[in-house]
């Protein structure tokens, strides 16, 4: 869809919002009691949009295996057995959760670690190539997973590494480190350089400029780079797919789609749906807490 | 000093992007080969093949499954990306014009986003349920999940239900730079909504928005989850590059398969080429400031219009 398709739509829409206009018009205030009512339907239709097949995963978890096919909005009975099954042992939920934790967390802990020196770099010293090496870096960020999980199989294959966390978290670096990058890196160029200026007059180092004061004004970029770099990292999938083969070792999302049921021709959707509200739910809670700063970090760089 | 701080960053990305792209390259050169030694025994190794694995994209069966795997990528990342636009739009302008809830409309957009593109598979899977929920809203008897035009359409549901909100938040960040002033001046010579929307909104979005397709395009592009948990590995009609690539290197055809993705990532790298050079999209943020002054630009225009 170009702007100029965009601009003959608008205008379509333009001539016909005319007709009706011309049509029926209607005193100034009652117009404006309707245009806000439209504007409340849109914000319920965008609500709707958004919660339903969200509420219809939570509905679903929350019934009986035997009336799973039920369409009542609310569940009734009200029932926790496919949490308690999700959770009994034959399907390593637990453990599939904990792996999730430890490989989102030291992808998250590497490429923070990384990234802030980076960034440090791209936003307050001048050096050669230095646009250059941002837009490489965020280039990579485009890079197809599947293009870097065939080679890193076969190698990883050789050094004996498949089932083990490293196989999970040394690739997924590769789009944590551009992300955590280019956000750091945004939020650090809002950053006045005054202050560390006067940090160093006053007799700081380079270093000691850096760790005293702009590392805790820089707190919340990083720490919303953290939250993102998180979420996208216990979202990954064909990486972790791909490099384990033992359920031990599985992480959440593809220990998900790997549930079977006791029978062969019924899928346990129950089951199913309580292990996503589950994988979902802290990511949920965390993105209604920290809505502002998420939103903030995924906007940087495209608004401001 | 800057060498020391970014070269961790580079080897790390060096390790992870370029040596496993030299060495697709590479081993897509090669191809897996089980045959008889001069004693009789079954070697299995790998013959230097050239470029075979390229010329079979198009010929003889692989060739088939290629292309059809390629215009299913292209197919998905047409029209969802098409609709996410317009959708985004549509909850941006929406949300900008929203002042009371706006806080809670912004952290129910941000649900679909969060939701793993696994469990939003799932989710959708069982919605798309023979005897599921859409079947009986819409009073039908449609097989979503096996194959064929259906599977096609829930796929691109499923996508646009969980990447539009992400177009919208980003337009939506592009809104809420335009000074109000614009808006004051257009509506004193009498534009209306419609022409605020056509000359002010989106022109002035058009940068950001540009961004934000790009992305979304790159990520279409290379989509594998979500048809993957829905619909299922194998399955014509909604396999793409990278699941046919995960394909063959589940087989062990790791010649092929190493073409497979070094094709796919030419596919992206050209694409993102053709946004930064051709339309201009401003990736890295250097253009910034020239957005800014042409703000103010048209913002003086309109003043002293």
């Amino acid at each position: 869809m170009t702007i100029t398709e965009l601009r003959s739509l608008a205008t379509d829409g333009n001539r016909r919002a005319g007709q009706r206009n011309a049509d029926n018009p209607v005193p100034a205030r009652k117009k404006r009691t309707w245009r806000s009512y439209s504007v409340y339907a849109g914000l319920v239709l965008i609500f709707a949009y958004c919660l339903a097949p969200f509420y219809w995963m939570i509905v679903s978890s929350l019934r009986r295996t035997a009336d799973i096919f039920d369409n009542t909005l609310l569940p009734a009975p009200f029932s926790l057995e496919n949490y308690v099954k999700v959770f009994d042992g034959s399907t390593m939920f637990g453990q599939a959760l904990l792996n999730s934790l430890i490989v989102a967390g030291t992808t998250t802990v590497f490429a923070l670690v990384l990234g802030v020196f980076a960034a440090y770099a791209i936003s307050r010293l001048n050096f050669r190539f230095k646009s250059v090496i941002l837009g490489v870096i965020i280039a990579t960020s485009m890079f197809p997973g599947i293009s870097v999980v065939v080679p890193l199989l076969r190698f990883f294959t050789d050094l004996g590494w498949i089932n083990t966390y490293q196989a999970m978290i040394i690739p997924n670096l590769s789009f944590a480190i551009p992300l955590a990058v280019w956000n750091l890196t945004t939020f650090m160029k809002q950053l006045p350089f005054d202050l560390e200026e006067a940090a160093m007059i006053d007799g700081c180092t380079k270093w000691q400029a850096f760790r005293k004061v702009l590392l805790p004004l820089a707190a919340p970029g990083v720490f919303t780079t953290a939250i993102l770099t998180f979420i996208h990292s216990w979202n990954e999938f064909i990486i972790a797919l791909s490099m384990i083969n033992d359920p031990k070792i599985q992480t959440a999302t593809v220990a998900i789609s790997k549930f079977t049921g006791a029978t062969e021709f019924q899928a346990p959707f129950g089951e199913q749906m309580a292990a996503g509200v589950i994988v979902t739910v802290p990511l949920v809670i965390m993105v209604l807490i920290f809505q502002r700063r998420i939103v903030e970090g995924l906007t940087a760089g495209a608004g401001k | 000093m800057a060498a020391m701080l970014l070269s961790p960053t580079l080897l790390v990305l060096a390790l992870v992007i370029v040596y496993p792209l030299i060495s697709a390259v590479h081993q897509s050169l090669f191809s897996a080969e089980s045959g008889l030694d001069a004693d009789g025994f079954v070697t299995e190794g790998e013959a230097f093949v050239g470029l075979a694995n390229y010329a079979d994209l198009f010929v003889g069966e692989s060739g088939r499954r290629f292309l059809n795997a390629f215009s299913n990528t292209t197919f998905f990342t047409v029209t969802t990306v098409l609709l996410e636009t317009v959708l985004g739009l549509c909850l941006a302008l929406a949300m900008n014009r929203a002042f009371r809830g706006r806080a809670f409309l912004r952290a129910s957009i941000l649900v679909p986003w969060a939701v793993p593109t696994a469990v939003s598979g799932l989710l959708w899977r069982w919605i798309f349920q023979s005897d599921g929920i859409a079947n009986s809203l819409l009073g039908s008897e449609i097989l979503w999940t096996a194959e064929g035009t259906a599977s096609k359409l829930a796929v691109i549901i499923a996508e646009v239900w969980k990447t539009a909100p992400f177009i919208g938040l980003l337009v939506l960040a592009g809104m809420q730079i335009i000074p109000e002033e614009v808006y004051e001046a257009a509506k004193i010579d009498g534009a209306g909504w419609w022409r605020q929307l056509g000359s002010i909104t989106l022109p002035l979005v058009k940068p950001t928005l540009l961004v934000a397709v790009l992305f979304r395009m790159l990520d279409a592009l290379r989509m594998f989850d979500l048809p993957f948990v829905l619909i299922g590995p194998g399955k014509e009609s909604v396999e793409t590059l990278s699941m046919l690539a995960w394909d063959e290197s589940n087989q062990l055809r790791y010649g092929s398969a190493s073409a497979f993705a070094v094709v796919l990532f030419l596919y992206v790298a050209v694409v993102a080429i053709v946004f930064v050079k051709v339309l201009g999209a401003d990736v890295t943020g250097t253009k910034k400031l020239g957005i800014k002054r042409k703000a103010n630009r048209s913002q003086k225009a309109e003043a002293t219009r």
